[in-house]
């Protein structure tokens, strides 16, 4: 998928900053940020997201597990269900709010996690260099040797179903492409000027690296892990649809599609609406990353 | 040339030795002993000691993995534990049909990719232009197993027009060039081809552009050129990357279409590697996984040779 990890770490517009320095990089940031309004609606549209799935227990008209047989696959609107239930009579406006806790974390942990893993990882092998460098790079070629929804499916079909065993294989699918771009980024400027004058005037390495490397290459880190986010989402539901995630009758997006594969025939509306909420926080990510990306001058 | 061929191979070989060592170790990440997933678990106790010994289980580890490799280097991948036939038989009928699916929704997305992205790239309209780009985002952003979903309702449920699900109308055996097949193709081809058209479209439409941001382009323009002289030096020069993009994509479509195939019960690599995690298959889940697995590091390894065919500056070390 979008595990493409070539980036630039100076952009074009650092070189035509650095000549007449009027304000510092994040007030340009925060500038660019402001006048792009696609990416501001994103983020709000992601903070209501999440927001509304924290709020759940505040906002779920219905209980998410309760089942009635008497109404079952009611069409949205009808008898006070505003979006309908679904196979078993649940209220789908309730489970869909409930649903976003589970799919929001297991689409956002395996992020976090490779960005921990693998974005250290890659600053101490780009920082470090030589055998050390070698040894990591090659692991992670091995791994990045695999399709990554082969490798997610494979992994987990083999540790079986289950909300840790998801998060763990798709750690495991973004620890390669992190650790990538932090090793390429912290390689380009570890041969500079400054950093050679730091270590001359006496700086240990982790002081280097916690004052000159990890300011610089944190950004670019930040903006192409946020890129993986959308994916890791689609991934995480995808694991649940095909039964490997999350198992019933917890309410999760991917396995809430799955089970209402039954229902298409019957209530089409009902069975697609779990699929436009994972599509609506999967896009939403997506632009939230395009626009830090070039607010940010990341060039990729 | 050919010593940055033969470098480039051998450098494979670790790689492939290393993808061979995970898929390996997949049946011993899988919870409780191999032996369990073969037999039921009120089997008698001298038949499992004599199966942990017929499959090399009392062995350590090194010694198994070597003794695996060197069995699968020959071509058995093993026998089904559910069908009881040969692990390599089954990975290869499914694969046929794998490839088949996976190859039509390349040619698809691809196609509309490089008209899209060119368009964006060449248009002065930035309507135009907003509009790609708005099309390759909601490629990779959409779900693609719920596109399946919502593709089937509009196509098979409510108008009826197409199949909903199946290789073909019985439904068994192989594909074939015939309406009926081709039928039950269209749904499949176009859900499988939304990642890759979002992918492409961008490489194509940003390689472009920073092609035509090149000199050489003014020096051509200057020189008198038609636009169409020009348009064949920039594509020329943007091929090398769009090409190397899209065999990756290949790759992935290849091994990534187990959530369509699934839906549409697709008989290939992806369907066969579901039903092997369901029945707790793991000889046919280990030899699906490194038939795909091995099929993407050659892939990779002819877009990089082809890469440097066309390309001599990207001749790398």
């Amino acid at each position: 998928m979008l595990l493409n990890p070539t980036l630039r770490l100076f952009g074009p517009r650092a070189a035509k900053r650095s000549g007449r320095r009027v304000s510092g990089y994040w007030t340009g940031v925060a500038r660019r940020l402001r006048h792009d309004p696609v990416t501001i609606v994103c983020g709000l549209v992601l903070l209501a997201l999440i927001g509304s799935a924290i709020a759940a227990p505040l906002l779920a008209p219905a209980d998410p597990y309760k089942t009635s047989m008497l109404r079952r696959l009611l069409a949205p609107g009808v008898s006070g269900y505003i979006l309908g239930t679904d196979e078993l009579g649940r209220d789908m406006l309730s489970r869909l709010l409930y649903g976003g806790r589970l799919s929001l974390f297991m689409g956002l942990a395996p992020v976090l996690n490779g960005l921990l893993i693998g974005g250290t990882l890659g600053i101490l092998a780009g920082y470090v260099g030589g055998a050390f460098n070698s040894a990591i790079m090659r692991t992670m070629e091995v791994f990045y040797a695999f399709p990554s929804v082969l490798l997610a499916i494979s992994l987990s079909g083999a540790l079986g179903a289950g909300i840790g065993n998801t998060i763990l294989s798709l750690t495991i699918v973004f620890i390669p492409p992190i650790c990538r771009v932090s090793e390429s980024v912290t390689t380009q400027i570890r041969s500079l000027d400054y950093i050679d004058a730091a270590r001359a005037s006496g700086a240990g390495a982790l002081t280097v690296i916690r004052v000159h490397v990890l300011r610089v290459v944190l950004g670019p880190i930040f903006v192409y892990a946020s890129g993986l986010i959308s994916v890791s989402i689609i991934l995480a539901s995808g694991l649940s649809f095909l039964g490997l995630g999350v198992k019933p009758p917890e309410p999760e997006w991917g396995l809430m599609l799955n089970t209402l594969r039954s229902a298409i025939y019957t209530s089409p509306i009902v069975a697609a609406l779990p699929g436009v909420m994972i599509f609506i926080t999967s896009i939403c990510f997506n632009l939230l990353s395009d626009g830090l990306r070039s607010a940010m001058d990341v060039r990729e | 040339m050919l010593i940055y061929i033969v470098r480039r191979i051998l450098y494979a070989v670790p790689v492939a030795l290393g993808v061979a060592l995970v898929v390996f170790m997949l049946v011993h990440l899988a919870p409780g002993d191999p032996i369990s997933a073969i037999l039921p678990p009120d089997a008698p106790q001298e038949l499992v000691i004599k199966l942990t010994a017929y499959y090399g289980f009392d062995k350590p580890l090194p010694i198994q993995f070597f003794k695996w490799l060197s069995v699968v280097l020959t071509g058995d991948l093993g026998t089904s534990i559910a069908t009881g036939r040969p692990v390599a038989e089954e990975v290869g009928l499914a694969f046929s049909n794998t490839l088949i699916l996976a190859t039509s929704a390349a040619l698809l997305s691809f196609a509309v990719a490089a008209l899209l992205g060119t368009i964006a790239a060449y248009t002065r309209n930035p309507i135009a232009d907003r509009a790609v780009t708005a099309i390759a985002v909601i490629g990779v952003s959409v779900p693609h197993y719920w596109l399946a979903m919502v593709l089937v309702i509009i196509f098979a449920v409510e108008l009826g027009m197409l199949p909903p699900m199946g290789i073909g109308p019985e439904n068994a055996g192989g594909w074939r060039p015939d309406p009926a097949h081709l039928a039950h193709m269209v749904l499949p081809t176009i859900a499988l081809a939304a990642i890759p058209l979002g992918i492409v479209t961008r490489t194509i439409r940003a390689t472009i552009r920073e092609q035509l941001n090149q000199e050489f382009v003014i020096a051509l323009r200057a020189k008198g050129l038609t636009h169409r002289q020009v348009m064949a030096h920039v594509v020329k020069n943007a091929a090398p990357t769009c090409l190397a993009v899209m065999g990756l994509q290949l790759g992935n479509l290849i091994g990534g279409s187990i959530l369509i195939e699934t839906v549409f019960a697709w008989p290939g690599t992806g369907f066969l590697l579901n039903s092997a995690i369901f029945r707790r298959d793991l000889p046919v889940l280990q030899g699906t996984t490194l038939l795909l697995a091995m099929f993407f590091v050659s892939l990779n390894l002819v877009i990089d040779l082809f890469q440097t065919r066309i390309d001599p500056r990207i001749k790398r070390a």
